[in-house]
Formats: structure tokens, C-alpha cells, sequence
């Protein structure tokens, strides 16, 4: 009994902390989108709302202001743990390079106060303020929503692509150039593809929730412009990440050979790779399985020299500078999962908006409503792979070619408590926000009538001592 | 250099204890506010009171986090490696709280506003603890510099962390009670000024005294600090203890706007003590402020945030409190009735 629980508590903390922080990262990654993008959806119906009269869209609006309010509250507190995760789980990491590290997210922080300031003031200013002015207070929280992603993902360009700082001989970070750590070579590609992802998931997530409904029967306006308005800028969008995806995928074709190695799984440097669809590396680091697509890895390298062009694989480094077998195989289909995914969602914005633009009108079969409806947590996973792509496909490095994550981890042998307490949390978390999410939209259903002392925009009552609970 | 943003570090603590502080102490009065009947009142009033602004307030544990971690990287590393436990459980504490805060104003059932509120109200008290016995840690120099690990439990769990962790939790139960009798006024709810103010005396009194005995501990237990509150931070804890007498006398007389000035510069000098008795080190007395410092660009850029950060967040937050104290922000429009 005391030798298992030693055991227990002598156990490596490596793998737990890299468990705990991917699991923290994936759960707060999903609120991101809905706090980065749902503010200019609703933004869009508040403008119509004021502009055209628009009862229905101002009844969205508010709504969705108020289930905003939910999640951002669970995005703020879960991006709060990540803050402290830094320091708990990778200290070592923090200690040598958070003089670098740290510079975007000082920027971060500016952009995160904003958001939380007028976030409060919009959401609680329905009432007593005036219709414009209270539409302008919402616009900072969308800028505030770009410039936060920017500059996050802009600290994660720079573990990809370190620039901006000298070590002296003893390793320690001795000058910075925080121009060149925030514009790491890295981080404009990298922080577009993540903002236009962040408005992909929230527009087609948001959409989804009224593709279901009228799929149900429930096909009147408000749910169509429900619909329509974060669809539209989903659907808007997805070309624009298409093109973005590409690009960067020839970035890192350039800049990190060995991540886009992993992501073609190329075992060996060659010219005419093929594009391998599923499959995976067997133990002598072999391709097994999976369809081959001849020379296609090649040319989309660089279609300027066709299939000739040269991949190098992932034999150009030691095996201890590059993901092992099985991260590779990770990284891979994780690749495979976010650009199938995304060519279906880019098939489906196409349809909805060549049907705009020859029929003038959304598409209305039931097939699209379907897929329509299971669009939002497809546009989920597919980020989630996007995030396992980057994220593995640059193991073992947490600093790409200056720090191993081994050696950044905290020495505290009692993460994996920590990281249990946290799936707990979260599971719990997570599953009360959907719960409480779907019960606020219940009640609306059922109870109906916006007013409580005089609903938006209206007159100020006189003060009244009694309080709602 | 290092100097200038430690002061910024120690504004950011101090506004975080001031705002974020008095969020977490009116969790405090939410829990102890008794059954469901019985509280129904304070527990809206304090609903009312930190809906639209706990967000903004909690803000400002982020940058006091960045701007630890970008301008002493080294202490940021030497805090988490050692004070791994209590960290952990605020973290968890803050999660479990912001969410079940959020969660109990859109559910309506009785049953499930009990859970949530308790699990706010309780976490709410956790949190500053374990915050308040990491101040205590680093105070008492049991925080080792230079990549060591100090003991995981004792680190935390001794007389000077249990001191902080009091000494916390009552100083944001005794800033939220002066602010909630403020916003019961403003409310025009007497009975609840009255409610608030009995709470606010009593636990100034609690705080006096926990704050009175804490410097025979501190004399005993981190003789560093004690050294330095005693003599170039003197004058701090003199106005300290002004300020905190002075608001409960403007208490007791029912001058409740001056009280709530008070109570707020009796909390910022104390800190700020903390700070000026620490000096010149961040972790006494193995790491100094100079030698954690990242490179002059790096705390360059950290006073530029900082200075864009006055000119563009102040206003903002202004405005979020003028709102807000002007009664132009209410709960958001309830679609149902």
C-alpha cells in the first residue's frame, strides 16, 4: 500500500503535465471562437436591429448577449488556468525565456482588459442605454477579440519560429528585440489562419444550433436570420482560409521541415513524394497503409516544380530532434482530419453561397440542413487538429531547437493529482455550460415575451427596491 | 528599471486585491448569508452589486501574472516551482468560481442555485487564502531562487502563509462589505445598508486584530520583513492603521462614502508596506529584484503596456464604473419573466 502509493507520487511528471496542458488548451481553444467571433455576429443583428427595426434580429441579439456572457465567463477563467499552467507545469521553460515569451502576452493582456470592460458594459448596458451608443460599446470587444488572438497566437509562432533574443554562454536570455519576438517569422500566417478559424468555428457553431431547429420545424424568421447571420460570415470566411492554410502549409514546407515531414510522413528525403491518405509508420519508421496519391506531396510543395520537388524527410534530423513514430502518426492524421474536414465545410459554404447568388435565397433542402447542423462540431475538431498538428509536429521541442519539453517540465511529482483534478473540473464544467446553455434556450421557448420592467432600449423605470434574485 | 516595474507589479497587486479582492469577499458574505430565504436578499444584492464588473476586475490577476513572468522570469519560475500545491488549488478555486457565478444567475431552479452559489461562495473564500499563504511563503523566504524547490508543504502551510491567508480573506470580506453597503444605498435598500454595515464593523475589527497579532508572528517567522515594515516601511503601516481606524469610525458614524476611501487606502498601504519592506528583494533575501530583472528591452516594453494601458484601459474602466455606480448598467435583459 505505501510502496504503490510512493510509486504514485514518484511518478514522472512529464507526461502528465504535457496531458494536463494539451487537455486545458483543448477545452479553453473551443471557448475561443465564441468569445473572438460571437461578438461580431451579434454585433451584426444589433446593427440590423437598430438600423432596419428588426424585432426579430434584436431578439437575437440579445440573446445571444446573454449566452455570451456564460461563456465568456468560462472562457476567462479557463485561459486564467492556463496563465497559472505556464508556471506549474512548465517552469523551467518560464524561468529561461519569459523574457521573451512573455512580451506578447503583455500585449495580450491589454486586449483581454479591454474585451472584459466593455464586454460588462454591453451586456449589462441593454437596458439603459441608448440604442447606438450602446452598439458602439460592442464594437471595441470584437477589436479586442482580434487583437487577443494575434498576439496569443503570436507567443505560439515564436515557440515555433524563436527569434528576437541572445543567449549568453550559460543559456540565459542576455538581450531582447520584442519587435522580433512578436513579429517572429512565424506569427503573421499563423495568427490569420487561427483568427479565421476562430470566426470559421464560431460562425458555423453558432449556425448549427438553428440548422437543428428548423430541422425540428421551427422554420420562422428568427430563426432563418438565426441562422443566415453567422453562417454567412462562416461561409465568407472559408474560402479566405483555404488560401490561408495553403500558404502556410508551403511555410512550414520551407521553415520547419521536420514538422511538415511528419505532416506529409515522409520517412526519408525524396523528390516525387506521394500524398498519403491515412495509414502509418510501422516500427522501422515505414510507411504502412493508406492510399497514395503519386507525386501530390511534391507538387503542392511547390507546384512551380511540379512532383520533382524535393521533401526532405524526417531522417534529415536524430531521432531525438524529431516526433517519435507515434506522434508522427498522431500529427498525420490530425493533418488528414483538418483538411478533409475543411474541404467539406469549404463545399458547403460554396453551396450556400452559389445559392445566394443565383436563387438569391439560403438553401432550404433538408440535406443541407443536416450537414449544416453537424457543421458546428465538425468545424471544432477541425481546429482541435489544427492545434494537434502544430502543437505535436513540433515535439520534442517546446522551444524549436533551443528547449526540449522534458526540460522545461516542473519537477512537482504530484501533477498527475493535479491533472485528474482538472478532468473532473472541467468534464463537469463543460458539460454544466452546454446544460445551462440549452436550459436558458428552453425557457426562452417556452416562456417567451422579452420584458422585464420594459425590455431593451426602453425608457429608464423608476428605481425600485425590490431585486430579482 | 527593475525598480519602476516593480512598482507597476505592486499597482497591479494592489488593484487586484482593491477590485478583484472585494469580488471574492462578497463570495465571503454570500456564503455565510445563511438559507435559501434568509439570503435571498444580500445574495441579489451582491449579485447586483459584481455582475458587470467582476470580468474586468479579474483582469487584473493577468497582468500581475505577465507582468511577473516577462519582467522577473526567474521568480515567476521560483514561485510555481515550490508553491506548485496552493497554486493549483486557486487556479482550480478561480475556474470553479467564475463558472458557477456565471452558471447560477441563468439557472432558476432553487436546488441548482444552491449548488452553484455554494461552490462560488466557497471557492471564493479558497482562493484568497491560498493567495494571501503564497504572499506568506514568499514574505518568510521559504521561496528558494536559482532553480531549487523549496518544501511543498511547509513552503505554504506555517505561520506566516496562515497569516496571510487570514489576513486575506478577511481584508476582501471587510473591502466587500464597505463597498456592498455603498451599493445597497445606492439600491435604496436601508435594510441592507444596515445588514452590510453591522458585517463591515465586525470584520474590521477581526482584520485589526488579526493584523495587530500578525507582526509577533512576522518578528518570529520572517524576520526580514519584519525588519523592513519597522523601519523604511514605518510610515506606511502607520498611515495603514490610520486609514483602517479611520473607516471604522466613519463606519460606526454611518459616513459611508468616506469609509469606503478609507478602507481602500488602508489595504493599498499595507501592501505597498509589503513591498517597500521586501526591497531591494522580490524573494527574500535569495533573489533580488535586480538580479530576476529580464533585459532593459523586455521591461521597456513591459512600462509601454503599461503606460498604453493608463491612457487606454483607465478611461475605459471609468466608464465601466461610471455606468455602473450611475445605475446605467443593469442585469442583462431578461427575455423571460
Amino acid at each position: 500500500m505505501t510502496n504503490a502509493l510512493t510509486a504514485m507520487l514518484a511518478v514522472n511528471p512529464v507526461p502528465w503535465a504535457r496531458s494536463q496542458m494539451a487537455f486545458t488548451l483543448a477545452f479553453h481553444i473551443v471557448l475561443v471562437p465564441l468569445g473572438v467571433a460571437w461578438g461580431f455576429i451579434t454585433l451584426i443583428a444589433n446593427y440590423r436591429a437598430i438600423k432596419h427595426a428588426d424585432a426579430d434580429a434584436l431578439l437575437l441579439a440579445q440573446r445571444w448577449s446573454k449566452y455570451m456572457a456564460v461563456t465568456f465567463a468560462v472562457g476567462a477563467v479557463t485561459g486564467t488556468v492556463l496563465s497559472f499552467e505556464f508556471g506549474l507545469l512548465w517552469p523551467r521553460f518560464m524561468g529561461r525565456f519569459g523574457d521573451a515569451f512573455g512580451i506578447p502576452f503583455a500585449i495580450e493582456g491589454l486586449f483581454f482588459f479591454l474585451e472584459a470592460i466593455f464586454l460588462g458594459i454591453y451586456l449589462y448596458g441593454w437596458k439603459r442605454l441608448k440604442p447606438w451608443p450602446h452598439f458602439w460599446t460592442g464594437v471595441p470587444i470584437v477589436i479586442a477579440g482580434i487583437g487577443g488572438t494575434v498576439s496569443v497566437v503570436a507567443a505560439n509562432a515564436w515557440m515555433n519560429e524563436p527569434s528576437g533574443f541572445t543567449l549568453n554562454s550559460a543559456g540565459k536570455v542576455v538581450d531582447v528585440d520584442p519587435w522580433a519576438v512578436i513579429f517572429n517569422k512565424a506569427m503573421p500566417l499563423q495568427s490569420l489562419h487561427m483568427l479565421i478559424a476562430a470566426y470559421l468555428v464560431g460562425g458555423f457553431l453558432i449556425a448549427s444550433v438553428y440548422a437543428a431547429g428548423m430541422l425540428r420545424g421551427r422554420r420562422d424568421r428568427y430563426h432563418r436570420i438565426g441562422f443566415i447571420i453567422p453562417f454567412t460570415v462562416a461561409a465568407i470566411a472559408m474560402p479566405f482560409q483555404m488560401l490561408v492554410g495553403d500558404e502556410l502549409a508551403r511555410w512550414v514546407y520551407n521553415n520547419e521541415p521536420v514538422k511538415f515531414a511528419a505532416i506529409e510522413m515522409v520517412p526519408t528525403t525524396s523528390s516525387d513524394v506521394p500524398e498519403t491518405i491515412f495509414g502509418h509508420l510501422n516500427d522501422q519508421g515505414q510507411v504502412v497503409g493508406g492510399i497514395a496519391i503519386p507525386g501530390l506531396a511534391s507538387w503542392l510543395s511547390d507546384p512551380s516544380d511540379g512532383s520533382s520537388t524535393v521533401v526532405r524527410g524526417l531522417d534529415t534530423v536524430p531521432a531525438s530532434e524529431r516526433p517519435t513514430n507515434a506522434e508522427v502518426d498522431v500529427v498525420h492524421l490530425a493533418w488528414d482530419a483538418m483538411v478533409g474536414l475543411a474541404t467539406l465545410l469549404f463545399l458547403l459554404a460554396i453551396w450556400y453561397l452559389g445559392t445566394w447568388v443565383f436563387r438569391r435565397r439560403m438553401p432550404k433542402s433538408a440535406l443541407f440542413l443536416w450537414i449544416a447542423a453537424a457543421a458546428g462540431v465538425l468545424s471544432v475538431v477541425t481546429l482541435e487538429a489544427g492545434w494537434v498538428v502544430t502543437e505535436v509536429g513540433r515535439q520534442p521541442w517546446i522551444v524549436r531547437n533551443y528547449m526540449k519539453v522534458e526540460a522545461a517540465a516542473t519537477g512537482n511529482t504530484g501533477v498527475w493529482a493535479t491533472f485528474l483534478a482538472v478532468l473532473v473540473i472541467y468534464a463537469a464544467i463543460g458539460v454544466t455550460l452546454v446544460l445551462v446553455l440549452r436550459l436558458m434556450s428552453r425557457r426562452w421557448r417556452e416562456g417567451e415575451v422579452d420584458s422585464e420592467s420594459g425590455g431593451p432600449y426602453s425608457p429608464r423605470p423608476e428605481p425600485t427596491k425590490e431585486l430579482v434574485p | 528599471m527593475s525598480d519602476v516595474v516593480a512598482v507597476i507589479l505592486m499597482i497591479g497587486i494592489t488593484a487586484y486585491a482593491l477590485f478583484g479582492g472585494a469580488d471574492f469577499g462578497a463570495g465571503f458574505w454570500d456564503l455565510v448569508a445563511g438559507n435559501a430565504r434568509d439570503g435571498s436578499t444580500p445574495r441579489s444584492v451582491i449579485s447586483h452589486s459584481i455582475g458587470p464588473v467582476w470580468e474586468a476586475n479579474h483582469v487584473w490577476l493577468i497582468f500581475c501574472l505577465v507582468v511577473l513572468w516577462t519582467g522577473f522570469a526567474e521568480a515567476f519560475a521560483s514561485i510555481t516551482l515550490t508553491l506548485f500545491v496552493p497554486l493549483s488549488i486557486a487556479a482550480l478555486g478561480i475556474v470553479l468560481r467564475g463558472s458557477s457565478f456565471a452558471f447560477r444567475k441563468e439557472v432558476t431552479r432553487t436546488s441548482s442555485q444552491r449548488n452553484f452559489g455554494a461552490a462560488f461562495a466557497l471557492s471564493s473564500v479558497l482562493v484568497p487564502f491560498c493567495m494571501g499563504a503564497v504572499a506568506g511563503a514568499i514574505a518568510s523566504g521559504r521561496v528558494p531562487a536559482g532553480g531549487k524547490v523549496g518544501d511543498p508543504w511547509s513552503s505554504w502551510i506555517n505561520p506566516t502563509s496562515i497569516l496571510g491567508g487570514v489576513l486575506a480573506v478577511t481584508t476582501c470580506a471587510y473591502l466587500a462589505a464597505v463597498y456592498l453597503v455603498w451599493d445597497a444605498r445606492r439600491l435604496g435598500d436601508d435594510e441592507m445598508v444596515e445588514y452590510f454595515r453591522r458585517r463591515a464593523v465586525a470584520v474590521a475589527v477581526v482584520t485589526g486584530i488579526v493584523a495587530f497579532c500578525g507582526f509577533f508572528v512576522l518578528h518570529d517567522d520572517a524576520r526580514y520583513v519584519f525588519d523592513g515594515l519597522t523601519s523604511r516601511a514605518l510610515p506606511l503601516v502607520i498611515l495603514s492603521a490610520i486609514c483602517g481606524i479611520g473607516s471604522l469610525v466613519l463606519l460606526l458614524r454611518r459616513r459611508h462614502s468616506g469609509a469606503r476611501v478609507l478602507a481602500m487606502g488602508a489595504v493599498a498601504t499595507v501592501i505597498f508596506g509589503w513591498g517597500v519592506a521586501q526591497y531591494p528583494y522580490i524573494l527574500p533575501t535569495s533573489l533580488t529584484l535586480t538580479a530576476a530583472a529580464a533585459p532593459d528591452p523586455t521591461l521597456w516594453t513591459v512600462v509601454i503596456v503599461f503606460v498604453v494601458a493608463a491612457i487606454l484601459i483607465l478611461p475605459s474602466l471609468g466608464l465601466l464604473y461610471y455606468l455602473d455606480q450611475r445605475d446605467l448598467l443593469d442585469a442583462p435583459v431578461e427575455a423571460e419573466t
